[in-house]
């Protein structure tokens, strides 16, 4: 594996500053067919408008809870879904234009939450492990694969000609990482890889990718809903909801302060792990809306406690939040001259 | 706190036959009094759904070999069976699961099932028993419950099915509360909702519970104490606050290392090697000291002693022993 570092610096070519991929406005409307005739009824509007780019040798945390659209985003990243709109730029090569998705995906990996579902049952994991790079026509694919096992904690003699089943879920997971290794990527897509997984282990895998981040001078993109994890793992961070990109910026500052009312409710209802001092409200009441016929305005303006007429009429845009351009907000309190009656205290401040 | 514990295990141990022998749970001892929460945290495979299953009396009668104690408010839940093991469940015990979606049934409305509970444990009419069902969605504080008594459970969020769940489960008013993981499938806003509920009802009723979690942060939440299982049995029980703010056994610290609380981003974690025993056989060592940074020859002679630490706090670990300390 002592090439890949040569390779990638031959596959790096906007440099450091052009961001290893840039989405811009992806947009995803999943339409629901009901009736006789499957006729279209209704659209979740899955993933609406979503633009952010990942820096090379950054890890992007993305959180959210169910149905905010952030498996789809990561599915649209790599093109295991079709985009409605917008388009995915890899290292300044554009999607459909300059590269096809069989030259994204040498660059782009997934792991997914599932670590029995995604892999093929009746292939023994050296095989899963070295299928791609056969496909892809890499030489000595069985080989890598067998280095790269022994690379994720898994020693080749004792596991390269089991099969799934045989592995415990840890295991199976050091696998479904090594699977995506194989292909030499740039940027790993980790989908909730490390959230079916008992503590211990977790802890374990969460050792592993920091090492091998290191080691293959990779890029994450790690989705998870949860945000202690989210915090020992991220860079930055990136809050969606119903859809929608609500907040982005650092980790350390929107840990220090979130800048949106739906982040600080995410945070607020993390378990406190102190018995003095136990959470006494909820704060938020009833459940996320359904994305099928999202609100209007601010999508969060339902269950916002400072909700006012102007978030139900018009939709806020992404704001700088104090001074940090790297931390944007999309809440009309943090919008100058939005009308909302706390804007103008928060543009005085 | 003298009188009758609630629930009482003595030398409990549980094996599964079949293809493969699993020594599930492996003589555990525990008690719990009335109106107290008990926070049941371990991993997959600690054996803390089966504790849970054996004191409803769900395991299969087949598959299944019981030995040692149980008992609720001093009666011997092992042998009842027939009219007594009916009334035990559902009126004395009660259970929320997991996923509400799949242990509500889908063909009845939420106020019929309730309502055919009540009937059945309280020898009510109908329309009392509605009346009944009607008051408990008011107390698990679902909006509009009049309307919500004839929705059907696909016809709920996650949230409020699990809602409805809790208040099937306490239409009896029973002593004892069984929860095996009721937030894992919410989402993080609608989890603390939940508990917080519980924690309410808990008070309210002044019931027993046993709350089953993989979440330490959940746990805490939660409980009044805590028991830690590995393997099969309780490695550490004590109050919460001596549990997370002066944890002994080291199982129990490398749990509250992997929770990630306050970790620094990129400082190495602490994570505990390996992976839990298999439990093919019975222990006859400490489980827990292939994986133990601080394991000593002694853990690998015999089963771990238990060391009481005062105030309820004990410990299965041979560090706790005078000769180390």
């Amino acid at each position: 594996m002592s090439k890949t570092e040569a390779e990638s610096g031959q596959q790096d070519r906007g440099g450091p500053g052009q961001p290893l991929i840039i989405a811009k406005d992806l947009k995803k409307h999943f339409p629901v067919r009901s009736g006789l005739f499957s006729r279209r009824s209704a659209t979740v509007r899955a993933v609406d408008g979503v633009s952010f780019d990942v820096m090379k040798g950054e890890t992007l945390g993305i959180v959210g809870e169910s149905g905010c659209g952030k498996s789809t985003t990561a599915r649209l990243l790599i093109g295991l879904i079709e985009l409605d709109e917008g388009g995915i730029i890899f290292d300044g090569d554009s999607l459909g234009g300059d590269i096809g998705l069989k030259e994204l995906r040498r660059g782009v990996q997934m792991v997914f939450q599932d670590s029995y579902a995604s892999l093929n049952p009746r292939l023994t994991i050296v095989d899963s492990v070295a299928f791609g790079p056969k496909i892809q026509g890499l030489d000595k694919p069985a080989e890598r694969a067998r280095d790269l096992l022994a690379r994720v904690g898994l020693d080749p003699d004792r596991f390269a000609q089991r099969y799934p089943h045989e592995l415990s879920g840890g295991q199976r997971q050091r696998v479904n990482i090594a699977r995506a290794l194989a292909m030499e990527p740039r940027l790993v897509i980790l989908d909730e890889a490390v959230s079916a997984l008992d503590k211990s282990v977790e802890a374990q895998v969460l050792n592993l990718l920091n090492d091998l981040r290191r080691e293959f001078g990779l890029t994450y993109v790690f989705i998870s809903h949860d945000l202690n994890v989210v915090r020992y793992i991220s860079d930055r961070v990136l809050v969606m909801y119903l859809g929608e990109v609500v907040e982005i910026g650092p980790s350390e500052a929107i840990y220090a302060k979130q800048a949106h009312p739906y982040t600080a409710s995410l945070f607020a209802a993390m378990p406190s792990m102190d018995p003095d001092n136990r959470t006494e409200e909820p704060p938020l009441a009833g459940d996320p809306p359904n994305p099928i016929d999202p609100p209007s305005g601010c999508r969060f303006h339902t269950r916002c406690r400072f909700a006012e007429d102007v978030c139900a009429a018009r939709k806020p845009a992404l704001s700088i939040i104090g001074g940090e351009e790297a931390h944007l907000a999309a809440c009309h309190i943090h919008e100058p001259g939005s009308g909302h009656s706390l804007a103008n205290r928060e543009a005085a401040q | 706190m003298t009188g009758t514990p609630l629930v009482e295990f003595n030398g409990l141990k549980v094996k599964f036959k079949g293809e493969r022998t699993v020594h599930a749970i492996n003589g555990l001892s525990l008690s719990m009094q009335a109106g107290e929460t008990l926070g049941l945290l371990g991993e997959s495979g600690s054996g803390k759904s089966v504790t849970l299953k054996t004191l409803l009396r769900l395991l299969p009668p087949r598959r299944s070999e019981i030995e040692g104690e149980v008992r609720v408010n001093g009666t011997d839940i092992t042998t009842l069976s027939g009219r007594a093991l009916s009334a035990y469940r559902g009126g004395e015990v009660s259970m929320v699961f997991q996923e509400p979606a799949l242990a509500l049934d889908p063909v009845y409305t939420i106020g019929d099932q309730i309502a055919e509970t009540v009937m059945r444990h309280k020898g009510v009419g109908r329309f009392a028993a509605m009346e009944v069902a009607l008051d408990m969605l008011n107390r698990v504080r679902i909006p509009s419950p009049e309307r919500r008594l004839k929705n059907f459970p696909h016809e709920m969020s996650g949230g409020m099915r699990q809602r409805a769940m809790i208040a099937l489960a306490l239409a009896c008013r029973p002593k004892l509360l069984l929860a095996d993981e009721p937030t894992t499938a919410l989402d993080a806003t609608v989890q603390i909702q939940i508990l917080l509920l519980l924690r309410e009802l808990q008070r309210e009723f002044g019931m027993g519970v046993i709350f089953v979690t993989h979440d330490i942060g959940v746990a805490v939440e939660v409980s009044d104490r805590i028991a830690v299982m590995y393997a099969g049995n309780i490695v550490e029980t004590g109050t919460t606050r001596d549990v997370i703010k002066n944890p002994r056994h080291p199982y129990t610290r490398g749990l509250l290392a992997a929770n990630l609380h306050g970790a620094v981003k990129d400082e190495r974690l602490d994570a505990i090697p390996g992976s839990p025993p298999a439990l093919e056989e019975p222990p006859s060592a400490c489980s827990f000291a292939p994986r133990c940074a601080f394991a000593r020859p002694q853990c690998l002679a015999g089963l771990p002693p238990v060391t009481d630490l005062g105030a309820g706090h004990s410990v299965a670990c041979v560090l706790e022993q005078p000769a180390f300390s």
